[in-house]
């Protein structure tokens, strides 16, 4: 267990602690020298990204469960959960839901950060970009609709984010009111029949 | 201490780093009676109930439930937990879940129970605290009596042995405080084994069939309610009792 601790560690800092664009030259470069491999540039770039994300999220999950209140643990403990229960029933579903914004932050960082890849010549959208207003010198034109491409992503990301965030939410005040309400209906909703 | 006790609490130690809260308590709690721990803030009360269900693991001591040692290595602590709930100051609620969730999830997860019956068991038990209509509701969208009337409620549906109070009423406005304290009047009327932590002194001279008095980490006085209102042996529980009902 603290070896695995250990290793986790390691690999957020690491991960943290260097850029992406040099990664993604050790992986892709380092692997071919090293060993021989010759990677498929894409399966290279998702590594990278995905790896580099991991190291990120993990830390951003890390402070939602850290936020959670831990009194909501004690009266899991309380009840009898184990050390699982309570994580995925009580303290993981509220945990991910506080965390959301910065994982909303991390995907559009993602995104915008997937340019650096032209260092393995990945054709993604900035790598394409030079070499379209290279052969125009259509430069402003170009970089200009690249912009615009990089904000329909991430906006679409970030409004994507709202929504789960509003789904997670579920029904705000309104429906307190609504049950109230129902304080002179003796049936309620769901567990009609079920009651008495 | 009689054979008969439920639980029965012997030398109990609670020491963190060199501070030591709890000295040397001694307590036996039987089946069906109220017990009411009184005393000032910081003189260990909440540590010792915390102790009880190890949330707070004691130092050293022992604690037997149905006369087996629960510190002891091999206890099943989740069942014992089952059968001793808590309820506590600040409620506690999951937040995540809604109130009928509160309720059916601990029964479906620790319980295994059926979802359905563990769902008309939870609904039973919430009319009876007066929530049935808020089982919707999340936490956030409650009041404090509420939340701790749907608290006692997730405790009560777990069909406990015995329950542990740690200042339910203190996080209240004093109307609010009425209502929590009749759901737990009534509940002591069902024969349900109880020790209560609180500063409700009427409670304690009403409701319970023992008071301890606790002063310094140890128990500074025992006996029925008449008993430590009425006649109180030691200075220092006159002074405390003093000071309370001067004030109500």
């Amino acid at each position: 267990m603290a070896i695995i601790n250990w290793l986790l560690s390691v690999y957020i800092e690491v991960f943290r602690g260097t850029p992406m664009i040099v990664q993604a030259a050790v992986l892709y470069y380092g692997a071919a020298q090293a060993f021989g491999v010759n990677m498929d540039r894409t399966v290279a770039a998702l590594v990278i990204v995905s790896i580099n994300t991991g190291a990120y999220i993990s830390e951003i999950i890390r402070g939602g469960i850290i936020s959670v209140d831990e009194g909501q643990f004690e009266a899991a403990h309380a009840l009898g959960f184990t050390h699982w229960q309570t994580m995925t029933k009580v303290i993981l579903p509220q945990a991910i839901r506080n965390s959301l914004p910065a994982v909303t932050n991390e995907f559009i960082v993602n995104i915008k950060d997937t340019s650096v890849l032209s260092i393995i010549s990945v054709s993604e959208l900035f790598f394409t970009a030079e070499t379209i207003s290279g052969q125009s010198f259509q430069f402003f034109h170009t970089y200009l609709i690249v912009c615009g491409i990089y904000l329909i992503m991430t906006f679409t990301i970030s409004r994507l984010f709202r929504l789960i965030e509003k789904h997670l939410d579920g029904p705000k005040n309104y429906n307190v009111m609504n049950n109230q309400m129902q304080v002179e209906t003796p049936s309620i909703k769901d567990t009609e029949g079920d009651a008495e | 201490m009689t054979e008969s006790a439920l639980l029965e609490v012997r030398n109990l130690q609670k020491r963190f780093g060199n501070h030591e809260v709890l000295k040397d308590i001694n307590l036996a709690v039987t089946k069906g009676e109220v017990l009411t721990i009184i005393g000032r803030s910081g003189s260990g009360k909440s540590t010792l109930l915390r102790g009880l269900n190890l949330l707070e693991p004691p130092t050293s001591g022992q604690i037997l439930f149905h006369g087996e040692n629960v510190l002891a290595d091999n206890f099943d602590l989740i069942r014992y937990r089952t059968k001793v709930g808590m309820v506590f100051q600040n409620f506690n609620l999951f937040n995540n879940l809604s109130v009928l969730d509160n309720v059916v999830v601990p029964q479906v997860t620790v319980l295994k129970r059926d979802k359905g019956a563990a769902k008309k068991h939870g609904m039973e038990i919430l009319q009876q605290m007066n929530m049935g209509p808020f089982v919707n509701a999340k936490p956030a969208q409650l009041s404090g009596g509420q939340k701790q009337r749907v608290a006692i409620a997730r405790s009560v549906a777990m069909d406990p042995e015995m329950l542990l109070f740690d200042e339910p009423t203190s996080a209240l406005d004093p109307e609010m405080v009425d209502d929590v304290l009749a759901a737990m009047k009534d509940l002591a009327s069902t024969g349900l084994t109880m020790i209560v932590v609180t500063h409700e002194m009427a409670f304690a001279r009403d409701v319970s069939d023992t008071v301890i008095f606790m002063h310094d980490g140890v128990v500074g006085e025992q006996g029925t309610p008449a008993q430590i209102f009425e006649h109180p042996r030691e200075a220092a529980t006159r002074d405390f009792l003093k000071r309370y009902l001067n004030r109500a």
